[in-house]
């Protein structure tokens, strides 16, 4: 029983770091139809901004942090603005194949500039772990789980009340009613994907504090299909909820079956759930159902 | 300037090759690769044979995402299949390598078979993700069912043999990779001009008209997608046959993105798109080696760039393809023969 609290709880806090990158991804495909698969490398960046004002500079976390939330917006703006903007309306392999493009030259540039040495962030959160009850967390797993949280509330908090929120969505909604209100369609669509670099390098943060950086950390970014296929690739709550679901149950599964087999099973279990939830419900638990007219 | 083109038979006009100077050119194609390996030495005859087999890769995934419109993030497993079977059927069972290569076909394609059923319900971006799942099932098999695939140390084979001759070599291997380069350009060019080709492609331009049309979507999806992962299948094979060795970390998900890449860089849909690709995706790293040994003597530590320079390009290559030259190096070079055909006209 031990044995499982401890896997739940884990599969909690890492489930709470993919609901937020999940969320960045939700955030870019509503607005524009675009499936971002440069997401895992978005968190990269973000991480590696961190590393160079932290440790390389030697600057205190807070306004290394805000460095990040910048550096992270203009990444967006300029992918919105220079690729993205060119593929609109384009078929789908060809906007998913730039952005796999995209994830490679991010990738190549990373290792590039902080080579592919291992590295790790300053200590950030007090060391000792939380006990909560019976039940003792990682400092790190923990204080991520809170940062995660924090900011999945905080966009949701901007989308409910924030009239750019509000205008985001009724784009997402219906881009000619969008327009007609006279929103500007083509500057929500940059926005959307400020936001949804943002939220992402905030998770490369967290991923990065819990286990290093490194260049390939953006393959972690493969794990939100399952996530946000689960919840609904335009839900922002199922998203929430899709990162949770896929969190436990890959902590479960690794931790009762990787003995069985012999390790592995905690990358390929949320595959697996990807296959079953595409087979019985495609459009996820709050996905909107599409339907095709001729 | 072609003029006078006119057909006077069926058969002229349905010809892949329709004039004299084609045919022309193409046996000349045909004397140089039989030359090739008697003045090439052993690198330049290595590099033909992983681009051979990288074209029969990539024409099968030609046949599945560039004519048939469905994107495959998974083609690497299916070559892995195919290497698979075929060192477990020669090391196991000993069978020749002319019964492994179509026994690794098939046993491809029927995990294609698997993996497209799907598609019954999916289409465009869950379908590509369903194929992204299967990689990396596909991926975890190889590393832990050790008592088949030989986990992460992988497998090892004997030279390979054709009735008694050994085609182990570089130089020997070359004459396999050619025939089954030529047979598998040759079968799919045809299987365009066939009632399922036609399918495939009425599937690609709009799939709810193809299917008012009376093409069955599922049926011609799964031949899209056997036939695509028999292709891989047969790469596979060849590939295990020409390195002797195979562990899973030769078919991660980035080799199936490579594949994609061929297929884009040279032209979706395109035969000759699809060997330019494969041909032009293999030789660009190490284009980017000779470039940087030559940089070297002036800045010591070029080559420890190779590698993340390899990536950037890599993703330049399919992001520069696809914002200005959608339709790749078949398109160019089409444009370029037009180009000398009507010069000194412009138009």
């Amino acid at each position: 029983m031990e044995f499982f609290l401890l896997l739940l709880t884990s599969g909690i806090a890492v489930g709470g770091v993919y609901a937020l990158i999940a969320l960045g991804f939700v955030l870019i495909y509503k607005a524009t139809s675009i499936i971002n698969f440069a997401t895992g490398e978005f968190m990269m960046i973000g991480a590696y901004i961190f590393y160079s004002c932290t440790v390389l500079a030697g600057w205190p976390a807070i306004p290394s942090f805000l460095i990040v939330m910048a550096g992270a917006g203009l990444l967006g703006l300029l992918v919105e603005k220079t690729i993205l903007r060119h593929m609109l309306g384009q078929p789908t392999i060809s906007i998913i194949m730039v952005t796999i493009g995209l994830s490679s030259i991010l990738m190549g540039l990373a290792e590039m500039i902080w080579s592919s040495q291992f590295k790790s962030f300053p200590a950030l959160f007090p060391r000792a772990p939380i006990i909560i009850g019976d039940l003792i967390i990682r400092s790190n797993l923990f204080w991520g789980f809170v940062v995660a949280m924090v900011t999945v509330a905080i966009f949701a908090l901007i989308f409910k009340y924030a009239k750019v929120g509000v205008a985001m969505r009724a784009t997402a909604g219906d881009q000619l009613a969008a327009f007609s209100m006279g929103i500007n369609v083509r500057s929500m669509f940059t926005l959307a994907w400020i936001f949804g670099s943002i939220a992402a390098s905030i998770g490369g943060l967290i991923v990065g504090n819990i286990g290093g950086v490194q260049p390939n950390l953006g393959g972690i970014g493969l794990k939100i299909f399952p996530v946000v296929i689960l919840g609904g690739l335009d839900s922002i709550g199922g998203a929430v909820l899709g990162g949770f679901i896929v969190g436990i149950v890959e902590n479960l599964a690794g931790g009762y079956l990787d003995p069985l087999v012999g390790g592995g099973v905690k990358n390929v279990a949320p595959f697996v759930v990807l296959v079953i939830i595409l087979m019985v419900r495609p459009y996820g638990l709050f996905g909107r159902k599409e339907i095709e007219r001729l | 300037m072609r003029i006078g083109d006119f057909k006077e038979s069926y058969a002229a006009d349905e010809a892949v090759f329709s004039t004299t100077t084609s045919r022309f050119w193409l046996m000349v194609l045909f004397v140089l690769l039989a030359m090739f390996p008697f003045w090439a030495g052993e690198y330049l005859l290595y590099m033909a044979n992983i681009t051979g087999i990288a074209i029969v890769a990539a024409l099968g995934l030609n046949i599945l995402t560039g004519a048939t419109g469905q994107i495959s993030l998974g083609h690497a497993a299916f070559v892995g299949i195919g290497a698979y079977t075929s060192a477990i059927l020669a090391n196991r069972f000993g069978l020749p390598f002319l019964l492994c290569l179509p026994l690794a076909g098939l046993a491809s394609a029927f995990f294609g078979v698997l993996v497209g059923a799907p598609s019954m319900r999916m289409k465009g971006l869950y379908l590509c993700i369903t194929t992204l799942a299967a990689q990396v099932i596909f991926e975890f098999f190889f590393v832990h069912w050790e008592s088949l695939t030989g986990g992460i140390r992988g497998l090892n084979i004997t030279s390979p043999q054709i009735f008694g001759l050994d085609i182990g070599t570089e130089f020997g291997f070359y004459w396999v990779t050619l025939a089954v380069v030529v047979i598998a350009a040759t079968v799919s060019r045809n299987i365009f001009r066939t009632r399922v080709g036609r399918a495939f492609i009425a599937i690609r331009d709009r799939d709810i008209s193809a299917e008012l049309m009376g093409i069955n979507l599922f049926r011609y999806k799964l031949y899209a997608f056997a036939t695509s992962s028999f292709l891989a299948g047969i790469a596979g094979c060849l590939w295990v046959n020409h390195l002797k060795s195979i562990t899973p970390e030769h078919f991660p998900l980035h080799e199936s993105i490579r594949f994609l890449a061929m297929i884009i860089v040279g032209g979706l849909g395109n035969i000759l798109g699809a060997i330019y690709g494969a041909i032009f995706m293999t030789l660009i790293p190490e284009v980017l080696q000779t470039i940087l040994k030559f940089f070297e003597g002036i800045f010591p530590q070029a080559m420890s760039f190779l590698f993340p320079l390899q990536t950037v390009v890599f993703g330049l290559l399919i992001v520069v393809f696809l914002v200005f030259e959608p339709h790749g190096l078949a398109e160019m070079w089409v444009r370029v023969k037009s180009y000398f055909r009507l010069w000194p006209f412009k138009h």
